[in-house]
C-alpha cells in the first residue's frame, strides 16, 4: 500500500499533517504522538520578530467549534531558527514553517532568513483575521496575492504554500492569483472570522471581538473550497478544515486535496493526527486501494 | 510517564453545595502522577462540546489510583459532567500544569488560601504538606463546601461574604481580623482575590504563589490561547506571556501581573 505523497517534489510519507498554530512547533504534543508518523509538521506561525498576540479571552466554544483570536503570537525568527527547527529536525518527518506578517518587507524578512534553514516547504498566511485589519487585504485581493506571491518565490529557497483565507466571495479567484505569482501550492482553509457574544457579560466572548472559526462545524464549507479550487489551478492543495478522523480526512482528499491538516481536533483529541493516519490506511486496506493518490481529487 | 488521555471510570459523585460536586474517579496512570495544584481536562460526552473543561485536582489517592475534583457547574459543560454517576466513564487529560512548589514550604509557616471554587485544590495541597498550615477559605454564604476534608489537613480559618460563617467579607478580612502571619502564601480563587493577596505578599515580603485561571483550548501549551501577562520576557515566548496551562497554573506573585 502507498501512502506517500508528493507537494513540490517533496514526499510525505503520508498525507496527515498538523494545521499551524494548532501544534505549536512539536514539543508539546511528542508528549502524546510520535512526530516520525506525521507525513509534516505544520508550525506555529513565526514573524520577523517576537508578536505578543492578543488580549486574553483568546477563544471561546461554540456550538461543534470554537473561536479563537489568538493574535499570532510568537518568539520572532531567531528564536525559532535557533530553539524550534533544531528541534523539528530530530524527528524523520518533513517540517513546513508557517510564516507571517504585517507587511510585504516582514513576510520577506522571515523568507530570506530561512533560506538556509533545515525546513522543507514554507506556507505563508496570508489569512489570518486576528492581526491589523488593513493587512486582511493581502489574502481578500488577488491582485495583492498574486503580487505577494511573486515576491516571496523570488527570494524563497523552499517550496512556497500559500494559505487562502475562506472570507472572500470566491476563493477559485483568489487561488489562481497565487498560482499566477508561482505558489507551489495552496492550502485552505484558514478560519472563517465569527464574533460571539457572551449575553451574561453583555461583551464579545472575545478580548479582540471577531475571532477566527474553526472545527467540525466548518468542515462542509472547506470541503466546497477545496474542490473548488481543485477545478481551478493545477497545483497541490493541501485541505483542512474540521478534519477529524479519517473519514473526514478523506473527503478532502476526494475533494482535490493531495494532503490534509488536522487542527483544531488535536484540542479534542491529542492522537488525532495518528489515529487519522491510521484510519486512512484501513480504509484502503478494506476497499482494496493500492495508491493514496488514486483518490486525490476522484469526486469531480 | 507522562501526561495522557485516558477514559476514568466514576467512583461516585456528589453535590456537596449548591451547584457544587465533588466527584472521584478511577485512573491509575494519572493519579499516581498527578500532584497537588495540577488540573486535568475533563471532555463530554456531547461531540458538539470539542474542548474539555480544566479541573483543579481536589484530592489524590495513589494507592487506589483515584482522583478527585470538586466544581461548579458553569455551564452546559459542567452540567453534563454533574449527571456522571457510579460505574459511567468520563475521558480525561492530564495530570497538567506545574502544581504547587511543596518543597518551598517544608517546616515553614504558610497560608493556603482558597476563593469560592478556588478551595477545592488545598485539600490535597495542605494534606502533603510538611508545614504548619493555615487554611484560609473564602465563601459566598454559609455553604462552606469542604470543610471537613480541610480541618483534616491544617488549622481552618473561615470567611463568608454574607457574614454566615467566620469573618464577614473576604479572605483578606479574615487575615487582618485574626492577625495571622505566614512566611509562604499558596492561593488559588478569582482575579480580584488573587490581586489583593500579591499585593498583600509583595508589600508584607511574603513568598507567594498564585494558581491562574483562563480559557484554555488544548491544556498542553501548544495554542497559546491561556496566557497570562509576565513581568519580564518570558523565556519561552520571548514576549510578556506565560501560558498558565504549561508554565502554570502556579505562578510565583511577582513573575505575574494581573
Amino acid at each position: 500500500m502507498n501512502t506517500k505523497v508528493k507537494i513540490a517534489g517533496i514526499e510525505l510519507k503520508n498525507p496527515v499533517m498538523t494545521a499551524s498554530g494548532t501544534f505549536g512547533s512539536g514539543a508539546e504534543y511528542s508528549e502524546f504522538v510520535d512526530l516520525n508518523e506525521l507525513g509534516a509538521v505544520v508550525t506555529k506561525g513565526v514573524a520577523n520578530v517576537a508578536w505578543p498576540g492578543n488580549p486574553t479571552p483568546r477563544i471561546a466554544e461554540i456550538h461543534s467549534g470554537m473561536m479563537n483570536a489568538i493574535g499570532l503570537q510568537n518568539p520572532g525568527m531567531e528564536v525559532f531558527c535557533e530553539r524550534d527547527l533544531p528541534y523539528l529536525q530530530q524527528f524523520d518527518t518533513k517540517v513546513i514553517v508557517n510564516v507571517c506578517g504585517h507587511a510585504p518587507e516582514e513576510y520577506l524578512a522571515v523568507v530570506e532568513r530561512l533560506a538556509d534553514e533545515p525546513a522543507d516547504m514554507l506556507e505563508i498566511n496570508i489569512s489570518c483575521p486576528n492581526v491589523n485589519a488593513n493587512f486582511l487585504a493581502f489574502g481578500q485581493d488577488p491582485k495583492h496575492v498574486e503580487e505577494l506571491t511573486a515576491q516571496i518565490k523570488k527570494v524563497a529557497k523552499q517550496p512556497v504554500i500559500m494559505k487562502l483565507t475562506p472570507n472572500v466571495t470566491d476563493i477559485a479567484e483568489i487561488a489562481r492569483a497565487a498560482e499566477a505569482g508561482g505558489a507551489d501550492a495552496v492550502s485552505l482553509i484558514n478560519t472563517l472570522t465569527g464574533m460571539k457574544i457572551d449575553i451574561n457579560k453583555r461583551t464579545f466572548a472575545l478580548a479582540n471581538k471577531t475571532g477566527g472559526v474553526s472545527g467540525p462545524c466548518v468542515k462542509p464549507i472547506a470541503v466546497r473550497m477545496v474542490y473548488q479550487v481543485a477545478q481551478a489551478v493545477n497545483i497541490p492543495i493541501i485541505g483542512m478544515g474540521g478534519i477529524q478522523n479519517a473519514e473526514d480526512a478523506l473527503e478532502f482528499i476526494m475533494a482535490g486535496a493531495t494532503a490534509v491538516s488536522i487542527g483544531t481536533a488535536n484540542f479534542t483529541n491529542p492522537y488525532a493526527t495518528v489515529e487519522t493516519i491510521r484510519g486512512i490506511e484501513a480504509y484502503m486496506e478494506k476497499n482494496k486501494i493500492e495508491d493514496i493518490r488514486d483518490l486525490i481529487g476522484i469526486v469531480k | 510517564m507522562a501526561k495522557l488521555k485516558m477514559t476514568s471510570t466514576v467512583v461516585s459523585q456528589e453535590m456537596i453545595a449548591t451547584d457544587i460536586y465533588s466527584l472521584w474517579l478511577r485512573a491509575e496512570e494519572i493519579a499516581v502522577q498527578a500532584k497537588p495544584g495540577q488540573f486535568i481536562s475533563v471532555y463530554c460526552k456531547d461531540s458538539g462540546k470539542i474542548l474539555p473543561r480544566p479541573i483543579s485536582i481536589c484530592e489524590i489517592d495513589k494507592e487506589k489510583g483515584m482522583l478527585r475534583i470538586v466544581y461548579r457547574i458553569a455551564g452546559e459543560g459542567t452540567k453534563e459532567f454533574s449527571s456522571l454517576v457510579s460505574g459511567d466513564t468520563v475521558d480525561i487529560l492530564g495530570p497538567l500544569g506545574n502544581g504547587f512548589p511543596m518543597e518551598e514550604i517544608k517546616g515553614k509557616k504558610v497560608f493556603m488560601m482558597g476563593g469560592g471554587i478556588g478551595v477545592p485544590p488545598m485539600v490535597q495541597t495542605a494534606k502533603e504538606a510538611e508545614a504548619d498550615v493555615t487554611i484560609i477559605a473564602g465563601y459566598r454564604n454559609s455553604e462552606i463546601f469542604l470543610k471537613e476534608d480541610l480541618e483534616k489537613n491544617g488549622r481552618l480559618v473561615v470567611a463568608t461574604e454574607d457574614g454566615s460563617v467566620g469573618t464577614k467579607g473576604n479572605v483578606m478580612d479574615a487575615i487582618r481580623e485574626n492577625n495571622l502571619t505566614a512566611d509562604v502564601i499558596f492561593a488559588c480563587g478569582p482575579t480580584p482575590m488573587l490581586r489583593a493577596i500579591k499585593n498583600y505578599a509583595e508589600e508584607n515580603n511574603i513568598l507567594c504563589y498564585i494558581s491562574m485561571e483562563e480559557k484554555m483550548a488544548c491544556g498542553v501549551g501548544a495554542c497559546l490561547a491561556c496566557v497570562c501577562k509576565s513581568k519580564e520576557v518570558d523565556h519561552h515566548s520571548h514576549v510578556h506571556n506565560k501560558r498558565i496551562c504549561k508554565d502554570g497554573p502556579v505562578f510565583l506573585s511577582t513573575e505575574v501581573e494581573l
